[in-house]
Order: C-alpha cells, then structure tokens, then sequence
C-alpha cells in the first residue's frame, strides 16, 4: 500500500444550470520518503487538490487514506507551506517558528521550543535573522521561514504550495538547492505544487501532470529518469533531462487541452459557437 | 528638523496673533468720561479707567489660570473646588465608563466578528443603538438607576461602547484566511486561536476603535456633568457660568482640551505598540 492514496477525488460548485467540476476522478498515490510534483495549468484545481491534503477544504468525491488513515480535517501529520508565506507579522521569525513548535509539543518547556525553532532556522540559513519581524526580511527570506516552521513539526507529510513562485531566479535556485539537501537529510515525503519545469525536475522523483480545467484529472504520471542525488548545476548535462523536460513542456502546451472530459470540451465547444 | 523649527515658529506667530487681537479687543475704552466730578465720585475707579468689558483679557485669563496651576487641588465645600480636582472625577468617570464598555465590546464584537450568523442577527439593533445620541440615554439611567453619578458613567458607557463593537467585529472578520488556515493545520485549540492569532491580528482595529471611544466618552462627560452636575469639569464651567466668571470658563476650556489631547496621546501609543506591518 502507498503512504499516500487519493482515489476518485472531485471538486464541484454548485452554480446555475448545474454543478461546475473544477476535475474529477482524481487518482494517485505518493510513496513514503517520495518527492511528488503536480504540474498544470492555473484553474486546474492544484491548489484545491492540495487543501484537500491539507484538511482546508473538502472533497465533493473521494478518499484520501494517508498510512491507511482517511483524512478528515487538518493535522500536525501534514504541514504545509503557503503559496504567500503566511507568516504571522506580529511575531519575530524566532516565535513564528516556536508557534508552530509549541504546537505540536505543548508540553515542552520554553528552552526546549527555542532550541528546536532555533534548530530549524539554522537549517535553512536564517541564524542572525531569527529575531526579525517578518517586514523587516525579503521575500526568499520569508519562504525560508515557512519552510523553517513546516518542517519543525516534523510532520509525516509536507506539502508545499508553489513555494517559489514569487521568488527571483536566483533566491529560488538557492531556496531549491536548501531544499534538495534536507529533503535529502529528512527523506520527507513532499507533495508539491510548480509551474516550473525545471523545478520539477530537479526536486520531484514523480510528476503529476494535470489537464485543464474545468472537469480537469491527471492526465500522465511520469516517473523522473534523472539518477539522484540530483543537482542544479549538473542536472541538465544529464543524458535524459532534455527528452523529459521537452515531454513536460509539450504536455503543457499541446497535450493538456485534449484531456479535458469530453463533456466539457464539448461544452466549450458550444459555448465558442454562440 | 529645519520643518520643525519653521512649524514652531509659525506657531507661536499664529498664537501671538490671536492672543493680541483678543487683547486689543477687550482694552479698556476711554472717552466715555463722566459728565462732572461729583458724578465721577459716586462712580469710582470705574469712571476713572473707563468702560471695562466683561470679557477678560489675556492677562486676566493668566493670573487665572497661574491661580489654578498654583493650586489646582482645594476643596472649599460643593461649589469651590481646584479645578484638579473636578479634572480627577471626569477623568475617572470617563476611564470608568470606557472600561465597562471594553469590558463589554471586545468580547462581543470577538463574537460578532467570528460568527456572521450572529452579525446578521444583532446588526439591526446596533444599527438603531448607534445613533443615539448619549445624553438622550440619561433621563432612563436616572430613572432606573437613581443615582446621577452612576448615570454619568452609563452615558460614558454607552456612547464608548459602539465604535469598540463596531471595531473589534471588523478586525475579528477581516483576519487574513491564511493565518487562520495556519493555525488549523497546527490543531491549535480554539482559545489559542482567539488569543494568539486573531487577537494580535485585530489587536490595530480595535485599538482604533478605542482611541475612537475615549475621544467621544471625554466630549460626552462635559455634557453629562452640566446636566448632571455636582462634581467634573462639565460641572465646573457650567458652575462658572451662574457665576458670570468668564476667565474660569475659559480655563475649563482650555483644561478640557489639555487632558483631551493627553488621552488621545495615550491611545495613540497604545495604538502604536500594537501595529505590526505587513
């Protein structure tokens, strides 16, 4: 059995003249210590898919088991790292962390939390900035922290919701490249949320590739060839990065509209006559 | 800083404009001479230094008011006391009143804010309640609670509590959903939650709704305290007023004034202290 299933997960608002379906049968699954990306376009429902994960949001059909376990609402098992931080401005990047800490440890004793936070600050290169309100730090800096705080409580599963797409090229490299090593450390199991090829190459060892919405799925799940450890630099002299990468990018722009259910392509169709 | 200097001066030149227009206003006037000495005689110093108004001057109002810093705390029976000390029971009805209102406010306006199902149903009462103008509250509160110092601060009461309310139920509503969601997928307990994300994330809001609340509670007690009367500031002016002593009008005035900007001063920091940026 994988870590984490998902089977025939659906997502539907109800709307004039029938019920809208943002996808439908959803299926996957996620091993233990595995790097899980989904890739597609805005509107598919990825970051619905996720909240689902998360406990945020509910299904309108299907299961999610995580280590046979439905879940049912959110969890300290699963941590999650918000597409805009979601830090708390009021709290030094120190008590933000010990928020999350405190949480999952009530019964630990102030040191404890402080040495634990302090731990995982350090981890993602922030010591010297822990006692900073979050203004007073840049936008990698800031992703750094909610990094930092997810993986402090030491869930089972973490999941990251386009952690970098408001990061520069180069902070995002080196965000990546932080992130390659503690998962590395860890062997977290991570779902994960990109827009960006490359990216997903570089961190995922599987790619959910999803079709457009609306009444989107995962169309082709494609297993990364590229041996690990994988890094930045070299990542892209490997034999077969360019065959995958090309795969992913003509998915992205041809192959993705044809999976769309043929109800609703159908649908659209109709609409573009009118 | 070169500004500020510039500011101060025009400040002081503003100052010295008004003080000597209303000194150049209330000067003696001279030529209504009395028709004869004996006349003259029967008049006294009046007749000899003219037709003074009744208005005083700027430098009356000064020794007044250098009378009332000297001392400002005396008790000479119900209708002469420093004007300290009437000070003292407004402030503190006021300071009263404000902290049985926010006493009230936050916590219900924490749960107005949360509860939309709860905003729905208590907003046509507050719609009609805010309205009202606080003193209109006062023939009731002497009614029912039969005490007019009592009554004072339930006016205080009243007219503080709706911007608390009003504020705290926005702040509390308009908590960023990420923070929330940040909380949730910690499992943090639902008081947590209140105390440690949405309090700090509206503590801005509600603050504001306090500096609002104290402002109007410090215009409403003077009002209270004429109708009520006995002791306060309101009290003291009106008071001076049946003595026809403009000058300590004036200084009640100004008095008035003085602590109202110290109180806003007050909540200003406090405001201050809680604002965090995003």
């Amino acid at each position: 059995m994988s870590y984490l299933q998902v089977q025939g997960l659906a997502k539907r608002y109800p709307g004039k003249g029938g019920d809208s379906c943002v996808f439908e049968g959803v299926d996957f699954a996620v091993e233990k210590g595995e790097f899980a990306c989904i890739i597609g376009h805005s509107g598919c429902g990825k970051t619905t898919i996720l909240n689902i994960l998360a406990g945020l949001d509910a299904a309108s059909a299907g299961v999610v088991l995580m280590d046979n376990r439905e879940v049912a609402g959110p969890s300290l098992d699963r941590g999650v790292v918000f597409q805009g931080h979601a830090l708390m401005p009021w709290l030094s990047v120190l008590r933000n962390v010990a928020f999350a800490v405190r949480s999952r440890w009530p019964d630990w004793s102030r040191v404890q939390v402080q040495a634990h936070s302090q731990k995982f600050i350090d981890m993602v290169g922030l010591a010297g900035a822990e006692h900073k309100k979050p203004a007073e730090l840049s936008g990698g800096m800031k992703q750094r922290v909610g990094i930092a705080r997810a993986f402090a409580i030491q869930p089972k599963m973490l999941l990251l919701d386009e952690p970098f797409g408001a990061l520069d090229a180069l902070t995002r490299g080196n965000i990546q490249d932080e992130l390659v090593r503690i998962c590395a450390a860890t062997h977290q199991t991570v779902f994960m949320i990109t827009h960006d090829v490359d990216e997903a190459l570089l961190l995922a060892d599987r790619i959910l590739l999803m079709s457009n919405g609306p009444g989107a799925r995962i169309a082709e799940i494609v297993d990364n060839p590229l041996p690990k450890p994988r890094e930045r630099q070299q990542v892209h002299h490997q034999p077969h990065y360019y065959r995958t990468r090309n795969h992913l990018v003509d998915f992205l722009v041809n192959r993705s509209k044809t999976y769309q259910l043929e109800e609703y392509r159908h649908e659209a169709r109709r609409r573009r006559r009118h | 800083m070169r500004l500020r200097f510039l500011a101060g001066v025009l400040s002081l030149l503003f100052l010295g404009i008004v003080v000597g227009a209303w000194h150049l206003a209330t000067l003696p006037k001279a030529g209504v001479a009395a028709a004869d000495s004996e006349y003259a005689k029967l008049l006294g110093a009046q007749a000899a230094v003219g037709a003074r108004s009744a208005f005083p001057t700027p430098a009356d109002l000064g020794r007044k008011l250098a009378e009332h810093v000297r001392e400002p705390f005396y008790d000479r029976g119900p209708n002469d006391k420093g004007i300290g000390v009437q000070l003292a029971y407004s402030v503190a009805r006021v300071l009263l009143g404000f902290l049985l209102a926010a006493l009230v406010a936050v916590p219900c306006g924490f749960v107005i804010g949360m509860s939309p199902l709860v905003y729905r149903a208590l907003d046509p009462f507050i719609q009609v309640l805010k309205p009202i103008s606080p003193l209109a509250w006062m023939p009731l509160a002497l009614f029912t609670l039969k005490d007019s110092n009592v009554s004072a601060i339930f006016v205080i009461f009243i007219c503080s509590i709706w911007p608390m309310l009003i504020n705290t139920a926005f702040g509390v509503a308009s908590v960023r959903r990420e923070w929330l969601n940040v909380a949730c997928t910690l499992e943090v307990s639902p008081l947590r939650k209140a105390l440690a994300v949405i309090l700090p994330a509206a503590a801005p809001t509600i603050m504001t709704g306090m500096r609002i609340s104290i402002g109007i509670a410090w215009l409403v007690i003077v009002a209270a305290e004429m109708l009520v009367g006995g002791t306060g500031i309101g009290y003291f002016v009106w008071n001076e007023w049946n003595n026809l002593s403009i000058a300590n009008i004036l200084s009640g005035i100004l008095a008035i004034g003085l602590v109202g900007m110290l109180l806003d001063f007050m909540f200003s920091r406090l405001q201050k202290a809680v604002t965090y940026t995003e």
